[in-house]
């Protein structure tokens, strides 16, 4: 299962870097995303206490978008048909999917954080391995919540509203466990204390979301 | 591997939230037979050929696949089935090559790909560019190539034939009936009887969700038998 | 039985309604403080306002309690594909939207007239908005989803579900009045329980008649529309 899921991934990842489509278009949206926010807080010292939480708006709606055109493209030529028809455990094709998803995250991250810091002025390298750390749990974690409800509403009406409606309600304790915990370490006092706390509580929402995907994907995508 | 040789659908229904899509659909498939799925649009083909490809799960009613005397189920199931569709079912950013190559990885196939392309006859020159760059005959071809790779025992055909001009449904239409003749079960929804006249020898009319015609014969239906058939039964 | 569970649950909420207005307005004391020393009321009391929690607590875990049901329903209607269960989780959505608004609206009013604002991002009314707002997602995926709307809901319903301890780790504990075993309710004077239990009483029997008479409204139009269907079929009618 995990080799078909990880050549699902590749393939996934290879359309990507061939045709670098989502990623140019959606970490430039990032980018734009941090510009407007630098113009939102007139009161520069409201800006840095506001740092986490653009942080964590950015990679939410970079995710939705980046989620909802990477399962477009499974539409466009009913692929998903095709592998949800191939002799592979379905399961594979979600993982395969989920992987795919978190590595475009990650990706859009990895735009998105330097440019916070360069521009706001935010000390967000100052633990960068915690702050790698949330920052990956919470790309996988929206890769894989996002990626179930991206297949089920693949044939769905007004599917490019209705995802983010269905996720934003369901990842609000990522972003907002994401958001404390990169509080936590920009801090003028930072507190590592709660940054591990949060850091457990997305490893532990991870882990949930990942069981319960695993469980329901195939009956909610099988018409 | 089994090769079906029977495909039973029992009773199945389906609806899709008010809409009724199928009620109470019986039917029997057999090996070497071409089946012709006929209806007005918005009569439950589609629907029914979703669920004998097991990617739609009807709410009553069960679809039974048999391989000699053994019952396959789940993947060994997929393993058999191949589809052809009016979407070419491959994706834009791959090559001929790496489409087929991603198949055969899922389905399990070592032999190689460039065969089947010379069979549908795909030229070499084009099999390395995306398939997005492919014209619509060249993508017609591809997803044919695709079809055939895994040399599916039931294979379905969702109107292939749309967009075709009269040439390439003529050989698509020969290249089945070499499929049927080799024992593949072969059921396709089109419009164009012209096509199909002349192979097909299982008809089935769907009119709102139910089945009400079905017939066999040992010669296959002409043009004017099908077109006949179709204006007492589907209207 | 089955016809006569509505009209019983509605004349128990009756019943229980005018027993919970007595209770609350004629038995409960009235919320207030004394301080020892100075022998003035401390400045927290509430007096009459304090009414609104037994109308604003027994809606706040009814929306808690239909998350649940609306996610336990729709595991089990992923399961056995019985659309009996999918209906329960619609129809417990639909009315929980409602009774959640209600929650948000008296919390609002309670809020100002405690704390003078009229809403505060503190523990318990986050959390009955973040649970309120799965409920509205849901019920805008069933709207507008089209032929998959069911699945796509029952999914969020599930996912909402699971979400829910994260949720209530997430808001913490600040201002509003403490919860589980030490929280209001628990320790609540023996003389604010008749009212306190009478009210939750009460509305549970509203919701619940509530949601059954849904359910049975969202039945009636399926029969109607496979009976429309065999006449069609039948050519009965055109």
């Amino acid at each position: 299962m995990l080799r078909h899921a990880l050549r699902i991934a590749w393939k996934d990842l290879r359309i990507e870097v061939r045709s670098k489509e989502i990623f140019m278009t959606v970490a430039f949206f990032g980018a734009l995303l941090v510009v407007i926010y630098s113009f939102a807080f007139q009161d520069k010292s409201a800006i840095r206490a506001a740092v986490p939480g653009m942080l964590w708006v950015a990679l939410a709606f970079t995710g939705t978008i980046s989620l909802g055109r990477a399962f477009d493209r499974e539409r466009e030529n009913d692929t998903m048909r095709a592998l949800l028809l191939a002799p592979v455990p379905r399961l594979s094709v979600f993982i395969g999917k989920a992987i795919a998803m978190g590595l475009l995250n990650l990706g859009v991250a990895v735009i998105i954080v330097p440019l916070l810091a360069l521009w706001l002025n935010a000390p967000l390298f100052a633990y960068p391995l915690e702050l790698a750390g949330i920052v990956i749990a919470g790309s996988f974690g929206i890769a894989i919540v996002g990626s179930v409800f991206a297949a089920t509403l693949l044939k769905a009406r007004s599917r490019d509203v209705l995802l983010p409606v269905v996720l934003y309600p369901i990842l609000l304790p990522l972003f907002v466990a994401g958001t404390k915990c990169t509080a936590a370490l920009v801090a003028v006092n930072p507190d590592l204390d709660i940054a591990h706390y949060w850091m457990d509580f997305v490893g532990i929402y991870d882990a949930a979301f990942l069981v319960l995907s695993l469980w329901v994907f195939e009956s909610l995508v099988i018409e | 591997m089994g090769r079906l040789d029977r495909v039973l659908v029992e009773k199945v229904a389906k609806r899709y939230g008010t809409e009724r899509a199928l009620a109470g659909v019986s039917l029997e498939l057999v090996r070497g037979t071409m089946c012709a799925l006929l209806g007005h649009n918005g009569a439950g083909k589609t629907t029914l050929l979703g669920v004998v490809s097991t990617l739609v799960r009807p709410n009553t009613g069960s679809v039974t696949y048999r391989s000699g005397e053994v019952k396959l189920k789940g993947e060994a199931v997929r393993r058999e089935i191949g589809l052809l569709a009016h979407a070419s079912l491959c994706y834009g950013e791959l090559s001929a090559i790496e489409n087929l190559e991603l198949v055969a990885g899922l389905y399990g196939i070592t032999a190689s790909v460039t065969a089947v392309l010379d069979q549908v006859g795909l030229e070499p020159r084009a099999r390395e560019r995306a398939a997005r760059t492919y014209s619509r005959g060249m993508l017609q071809r591809l997803a044919l190539a695709r079809a055939l790779l895994t040399k599916p025992s039931l294979l379905l055909l969702d109107e292939p034939f749309t967009g075709l001009d009269r040439g390439g449904a003529l050989t698509l239409g020969e290249q089945l009936g070499g499929l049927k003749a080799d024992g593949t079960i072969v059921v396709v929804v089109t419009h164009d009887l012209e096509a199909i006249a002349g192979r097909t020898d299982h008809v089935a009319i769907l009119k709102r969700g139910k089945l009400v015609c079905e017939e066999r014969s040992d010669l296959s239906y002409s043009y004017d038998q099908l077109k006949d058939l179709y204006h007492r039964n589907a209207a | 039985m089955k016809k006569l569970i509505v009209p019983i649950l509605c004349i128990l909420g009756a019943i229980g309604f005018v027993a919970s207005v007595y209770l609350v307005f004629f038995n409960a004391p009235l919320e207030y403080a004394i301080d020892k020393d100075t022998g003035r009321l401390v400045g927290t009391s509430l007096f009459f306002n304090q009414k609104i929690y037994f109308f604003h607590v027994p809606h706040a875990i009814l929306l808690f309690v239909a998350v649940f049901v609306a996610g336990i329903s729709s595991i089990m209607y992923l399961w056995k594909h019985d659309l009996a269960w999918d209906d329960i989780a619609a129809g417990t959505v639909d009315i929980s939207v409602a009774f959640g608004a209600a929650v948000l609206a008296t919390g609002s009013i309670w809020a100002k007239a405690a704390w003078d604002v009229w809403w505060q991002w503190e523990p318990r009314l986050t959390m009955s908005l973040l649970l309120w707002l799965i409920l509205v997602g849901y019920a805008l995926v069933r709207k507008f989803a089209g032929p998959s709307a069911d699945r796509v809901a029952a999914g969020m319903a599930i996912f909402g579900m699971v979400g829910v301890p994260f949720i209530y780790t997430m808001v913490g504990h600040d201002s509003h009045p403490a919860s589980g075993l030490n929280g209001v309710v628990a320790t609540q004077g023996a003389a604010m329980r008749p009212a306190f239990w009478m009210s939750f009483a009460t509305f549970t029997c509203w919701f619940t008649a509530l949601v059954i008479t849904r359910v049975q409204g969202t039945r009636a139009e399926r029969e109607v529309r496979e009976l429309r269907e065999r006449a069609l079929d039948l050519g009965v009618i055109e």
